[in-house]
């Protein structure tokens, strides 16, 4: 709901870091990763541009749906094709 | 007031002896205004820079049109700007020039002083021979020739504020003052 | 060093040096060069305790200056001219994001064609911008005013930047007596910058992001009402100065030999000391006139310009720039001001002093004797140009 002058800070400010914005909703197609196939080179690691991909204690990767957007980059980058882009239920 | 205009050519110092003659009156509890008109400020090129004193705050910023005194830090500055335009009746102009004053012909209704000021820079290591730096010398001509600003204040400001060598630069000023002839 | 001669860059670097100014980021430029130079001794020498940042460029100096006043630190700049206008789009992220940077400005002329002489046209080109400006006479208000800025632009009420001009040559090369107040009584006058909100890594916040037209208008109405609140500001920041270091500046509008006066002119900058001149040589003829000097053009000190309109029946309007409008800016804005106002005296403007042609007193006592006369045709006369017809063309 908009806000009055009166109840605005003076400039724009999120007081928590912008992962509170679930972008996940946005998604139509969600990466899957086939574990057993993926050596765990995090290419896609580094080319996610949502930080939406994290590593785990045993190095597996995990995809964070909150806020994947499903742009499907990881599946673009990924050298051992281990990655498929499927349609959201 | 007393508005002293300075003649020279890049290089020689014409606008920091402004600020030095300006510091040297401001010890003396004297308010002072100093300031250079920008021009192609470059090595040979006529320069022209200003110092005000007087009793009381100068507010009137306006370059200086009728000076009291007119101080040429080069001779041969003479042949190409008209360095005694505006220049008060009775006013004086101090040259650096080997000639004696009543061998300079500028023109009548003013009194000329003249020091060598380059062979006192030169024997004091101060710039070449092509390239003499002769602002401390000729200041302290001025110093003497004009009695508007005492010999010891110059000095003391020389020794604050000349870019380098400070001492052979006091010490050029102590020598034209006691070389100037008016 | 109570009392000492410098130039009005050196009175710059002093004055933020004595404001502690945190981080400095600057690219040199004629007449500014000095400024930075300055500085850069000072950080050099360890005089100055401040972070000294080289930058490739002015758009540069002002990011850095941005991200650094964003962290809480007191962040300082010098330019002119290009540089100022390189700045540009940074000048209106510094204000948007309520960041009390304070810069000095030297002015000087814009080219083509090429000019390093004073005039106001760079710093009239970013009056829209959000910041403050002030224009000095003198090279003592040049680092009083420095370290006013900074109290005036960190009030939590205000929030805005600040720049503090001076006239190329005529103050920057200028060299003349300056009294530096001591360091403590500076510490006790402005304490260190402590902003609402700040980038912090141990409380991370998200600044300044996309807003929706739901929420832009109120933000800008913002900025607007803390430009407004500063009249008040700086002239109370000014009387507490006067209080504390024994000299005021005028506050927003400076008035000399007002009293009783018939005609007035506005004027801003060094062309204003020299018309305390030429008010003193019109009075001893027995011409009541006086001088109003424009020391803040942002905030627009509308009410002080209405007072001096009920006081006199003819106003003469001084600029040193060029709107190519109608006018130069300090007269539309003043003829603006004076359009909602109950008395509305004549008013002519004169365009006067432009890429740094000199002003002597007898020129300002061309247009008094014109301003007085109300006899004087036309709205906007540029004064002294060389025209075949006019008396001396050099």
């Amino acid at each position: 709901m908009a806000k009055s002058v009166e109840d605005l800070p003076y400039i724009p400010l999120m007081s928590e870091s912008s992962a509170v914005n679930k972008t996940g909703v946005w998604r139509v197609i969600r990466p899957i990763v086939n574990q057993e196939e993926c050596n765990q080179c995090y290419t896609c690691w580094k080319f996610c541009p949502d930080v939406a991909i994290q590593i785990d204690e045993e190095g597996n990767i995990l995809i964070d749906y909150d806020h994947c957007k499903g742009c499907g980059i990881c599946e673009a980058v990924c050298p051992k094709n281990c990655i498929e882009m499927v349609k959201e239920e | 007031m007393i508005q002293i205009r300075f003649h020279g050519r890049g290089g020689q110092g014409s606008v920091v002896a402004s600020n030095i003659l300006a510091a040297a009156a401001f010890l003396e509890e004297k308010w002072v205004q100093s300031f250079p008109f920008f021009g192609v400020e470059r090595r040979g090129a006529p320069v022209t820079a200003y110092t005000k004193i007087d009793d009381k705050p100068i507010w009137d910023r306006s370059e200086i049109t009728e000076p009291d005194y007119v101080i040429v830090l080069d001779a041969s500055l003479v042949a190409v700007v008209d360095v005694t335009h505006g220049l008060k009746e009775n006013g004086m102009v101090l040259l650096n020039s080997e000639s004696k004053p009543e061998d300079i012909e500028l023109g009548d209704g003013f009194r000329i002083a003249t020091v060598d000021a380059t062979e006192v820079a030169v024997a004091h290591g101060l710039g070449s021979k092509s390239a003499p730096i002769v602002n401390s010398a000729i200041l302290g001509a001025f110093s003497k020739a004009s009695g508007e600003v005492d010999i010891k204040s110059l000095e003391a400001s020389i020794l604050k504020m000349a870019p380098a060598k400070h001492k052979e630069n006091a010490a050029a000023a102590l020598e034209a003052y006691e070389k100037v002839q008016f | 060093m109570p009392m000492d001669v410098m130039t009005g860059n050196s009175a710059q670097a002093y004055g933020a040096k004595l404001a502690r100014a945190e981080v400095v980021a600057a690219y040199p430029i004629t007449p500014q060069t000095t400024v930075v130079e300055k500085l850069a001794d000072l950080v050099a020498s360890g005089e100055m305790k401040s972070q000294y940042i080289k930058v490739e460029s002015e758009h540069s100096a002002m990011a850095a200056c941005i991200a650094a006043s964003a962290t809480g630190a007191r962040a300082y700049t010098a330019t002119a001219a290009h540089g100022l206008a390189l700045m540009h789009e940074m000048l209106i992220w510094a204000a948007g994001s309520r960041l009390p940077i304070v810069m000095g400005n030297i002015n000087r002329a814009m080219a083509p064609p090429w000019s390093v002489w004073a005039d106001y046209q760079d710093s009239i080109a970013e009056r829209d911008t959000g910041w403050m400006q002030f224009y000095c006479q003198n090279n003592q208000e040049v680092l009083d005013t420095v370290i006013q800025a900074y109290k005036v632009a960190e009030n939590h009420d205000i929030l805005l930047p600040a720049m503090v001009m001076e006239d190329a040559f005529y103050l920057s090369h200028t060299f003349e007596p300056v009294d530096v107040p001591p360091q403590k009584d500076v510490d006790d006058f402005l304490p260190p910058y402590d902003p609402p909100i700040k980038l912090d890594v141990d409380n991370p916040v998200g600044l300044w992001a996309l807003v929706p037209p739901d929420h832009y208008m109120e933000f800008r109405f913002k900025i607007a009402k803390a430009m407004e609140d500063s009249r008040k500001v700086i002239q109370e920041v000014d009387e507490e100065w006067e209080k504390k270091f024994g000299r005021s500046h005028g506050g927003l509008v400076e008035r000399y030999r007002m009293e009783d006066a018939d005609a007035a002119i506005i004027a801003a900058g060094t062309m204003s000391s020299t018309a305390r001149v030429a008010v003193d040589n019109m009075r001893d003829k027995g011409k009541k006139v006086g001088l109003a000097r424009l020391r803040v053009f942002r905030p627009f000190p509308y009410e002080e310009i209405r007072q001096i309109a009920k006081e006199v029946d003819s106003i003469g309007v001084l600029d040193r720039s060029y709107t190519f409008g109608h006018g130069g800016a300090f007269y539309t804005e003043t003829a603006g001001a004076l359009y909602q106002a109950p008395e509305r005296p004549h008013v002519k403007n004169y365009v006067i002093g432009i890429g740094g042609r000199d002003i002597p007193p007898k020129e300002i006592e061309g247009i008094l004797e014109k301003v007085l006369s109300k006899e004087d045709g036309g709205e906007v006369e540029w004064w002294g140009l060389r025209t075949s017809g006019s008396r001396e063309v050099n």
